[in-house]
């Protein structure tokens, strides 16, 4: 996994609650046995018509936002499935960072397995994020090292909250396995003293 | 000191406690799935290591299997999906229902019938519905493939204790009204993701009064609250479901279990972080109108009116949710009309909720502008409806009656719901395109998909004869 720290870039805002695995990586696209090369199906519904055209609407389709790593979007993110294709499409499209007001458990979880920051912030904050960076462009900054977001326009610094465990597993770039097997004659012991 | 059965479960399997990191949790059960596993397998290939205990894994194949000629998938990348999964499980000495296994079926109305899910026991799987099994008093929750390949190599996953929150359903339930319902009520009522980091455990006298299949059913729904996991405390239901399963104890053995299972029920007066309160007498048969879980009401109701929500953004979601949909503000429900009907998925498959939506279409027949297909939750689950003569009945009805599988609950395989058709649907999710690419998803109970499916449109199953009697 790629260590993470400071991310700087243009934010992409997806001005949408509730946004389901369903829409990040659609169903269709599951039946592939590898990790990567999920990027082009990102939000493939809402960024094609049925004839495969682009859709111009779609915040995605925004040639500013083309080398974006940063996402940006309203509440409870990610909810729905626990297929980790999601975030594989996430950070195959570009994306290092993922905020939101509040997120799924199980997508939650699977960000960290992946290297994907995913950061919570107030509601408050996430509404004019959205609401500026949909009128311009707006350049962030992301410093995991020091919890904080901050905004290259207004210069303001929001701080965010994660737990020490999960930041320095994307601080390190750690593989949780081999960490676990550090723990192997605790999982012993644990079998053995179930088994009596 | 009182605890409840969330405490008492998660503490028995905590390897190890650390400040500042989250509990190493022992898992007893993995079961797998033929989707969310091959990148999992192909990372133990990579590093070169072993699985654990194979023994406490149990695969089968469900998402994508076709479910009217089994001996032939018609897409070759769901074929490779299948034989990897064939070829890892035999690789790594895992037990494999295979599709034309006679213990094959939807991963979690196997675990169930053949006595895998047990009270007590700590089960993931890489799927979202994993939440089904709680209905046992087991703390069981849905993961990625990452924490799938971690579970296989070391049977443990790193995770933070949840909080608990107690939804307690008191009363009784009115005739025709289901466990759908009840779930689909709570999150209508609560929120998609009022159990965010919690897991629910669901209480009250309506929840007592349910068999394991009705409970089943509620706790398969707790994701759709957002819910890391949902759970049901044993009780004499849930030993006399077990009793005689092919993984469970036997004689002497198994009246030990039984009391270690009953004992896990939460203590009296044990406290939870947050409690919600649900009156049954309150809940009428749902369906569901939005593109979500929570846009939903009873069949009496009508899809809101954009003036019935406060925020711009509710505003804006319902406009979004009705446009795709196809509706109008304020439309009455039973002025919907269907062209599709699915019985199935992890949610509404098993044997009583065939027998429920039978019931209904015994004699009658369906509406000329409908499709209407059943397809049994597990094989075990369509050999005992067809020794009951349940296939006959709706074959004479004019539905399908097909292999087991998740088929139209999320349409992988090739069935499949049209774009603009509308679909009455007994699984767990109405979001855009699950059912297909512009297909119209509306979530009911078993017995509603079926009275929809004779009268062509929504109606409400307490006025209609055969529930009158
Ligand atoms: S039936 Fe539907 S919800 Fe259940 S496991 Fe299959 S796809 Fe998932």
């Amino acid at each position: 996994m790629e260590p993470i720290n400071v991310v700087t870039s243009l934010m992409t805002p997806l001005d949408r609650k509730n946004v389901d695995t369903d829409q990040i990586i659609s169903k269709e696209f599951l039946k592939r046995i590898e990790r990567t090369g999920f990027g082009k199906y990102l939000f493939y519904h809402w960024r094609f018509d049925s004839e495969g055209n682009a859709n111009t609407e779609f915040i995605l389709n925004d040639a500013r936002f083309e080398s974006s790593q940063i996402l940006v979007a309203d509440e409870n993110f990610g909810c729905g499935s626990s297929r980790e294709h999601a975030p594989w499409a996430i950070l195959d499209y570009g994306f290092r960072v993922v905020i939101a007001p509040g997120f799924a458990d199980i997508f939650y979880n699977n960000c960290f397995k992946n290297g994907i920051l995913p950061i919570r912030l107030a509601q408050s904050e996430i509404n004019s994020l959205l609401a500026d960076g949909q009128k311009t462009p707006i350049e962030l900054t992301v410093n995991l090292e020091h919890q904080t977001v901050t905004r290259i326009d207004t210069e303001d610094i929001l701080s965010f909250d994660i737990d020490p465990y999960s930041r320095q597993m994307l601080l390190n770039g750690w593989d949780e396995i081999s960490l676990t097997f550090q723990y192997e004659d605790k999982i012993t012991a644990y079998e053995e003293r179930m088994a009596r | 000191m009182v605890k409840t059965i969330i405490e008492k479960v998660w503490d028995r399997h905590v390897v190890t406690e650390e400040e500042g990191k989250p509990d190493l949790l022992y898992i007893d059960l993995h079961l797998l799935h033929e989707v969310t596993s091959p990148q999992a397998f192909e990372g133990l290939r990579l590093a070169g290591r072993q699985v654990r205990r194979p023994e406490r894994c149990y695969a089968t194949m469900d998402h994508n299997v076709p479910t009217r000629n089994i001996e032939t998938v018609s897409d070759p990348t769901a074929q490779k999906q299948m034989t990897t999964l064939e070829k890892n499980c035999e690789e790594f000495g895992i037990e494999l229902a295979h599709m034309t296994h006679p213990d094959q079926g939807i991963v979690h109305i196997i675990g169930p019938e053949l006595g895998l899910t047990q009270p007590g026991r700590t089960i993931v799987c890489g799927d979202s519905h994993t939440s089904t099994h709680g209905a046992f008093g087991a703390i069981a929750f849905g993961i990625g493939t990452s924490e799938v390949e971690h579970v296989l190599s070391t049977q443990t996953l790193w995770q933070r204790r949840p909080k608990t929150m107690e939804v307690k359903i008191s009363g009784e339930l009115g005739a025709g009204v289901t466990a759908k319902d009840v779930i689909l009520a709570v999150i209508a009522k609560f929120g998609i993701d009022v159990g965010t980091g919690h897991i629910i455990e669901f209480t009250g006298e309506a929840i007592r009064n349910l068999s394991m299949e009705e409970r089943m059913t509620i706790c398969n729904m707790s994701i759709e609250a957002g819910a890391k996991a949902g759970l049901i405390s044993p009780d004499e239901t849930t030993v006399e479901y077990l009793r005689g399963r092919r993984h469970v104890p036997e004689g002497a053995a198994f009246e030990t279990a039984a009391a270690e299972w009953l004992a896990l029920a939460t203590d009296e007066g044990a406290a939870y972080d947050t409690t919600l309160n649900l009156d049954a007498a309150d809940i009428e048969p749902f369906v569901t109108w939005g593109t979500n879980p929570a846009m939903g009401t009873g069949i009496s109701g009508h899809v809101p009116y954009s003036s019935d929500y406060a925020s711009s953004s509710d505003k804006e979601a319902l406009k979004k949710a009705i446009a795709y949909m196809g509706l109008e503000e304020g439309m009455p429900l039973s002025d919907i009309s269907i062209q599709h009907v699915f019985i199935g998925s992890c949610t509404n498959a098993r044997l009583s909720d065939l027998r429920a939506a039978a019931a209904i279409v015994e004699g009658q027949h369906v509406h000329p502008t409908v499709t209407a297909i059943v397809v049994p939750g597990s094989r075990s689950v369509k050999r005992l409806a067809e020794q009951e003569g349940l296939d006959e009945v709706f074959i004479a009805a004019g539905f399908e009656w097909r292999e087991s599988g998740c088929s139209m609950c999320l349409a992988m395989n090739d069935d499949v719901v049209p774009a603009g058709e509308r679909c009455a649907s007994t699984s767990n999710r109405n979001f855009e395109g699950r059912q297909g690419t512009g297909a119209r998803t509306h979530l009911v109970s078993p017995a509603m998909a079926a009275a929809a499916a004779i009268a062509g449109r929504f109606t409400d199953i307490r006025k209609v004869p055969v529930l009158q009697d």
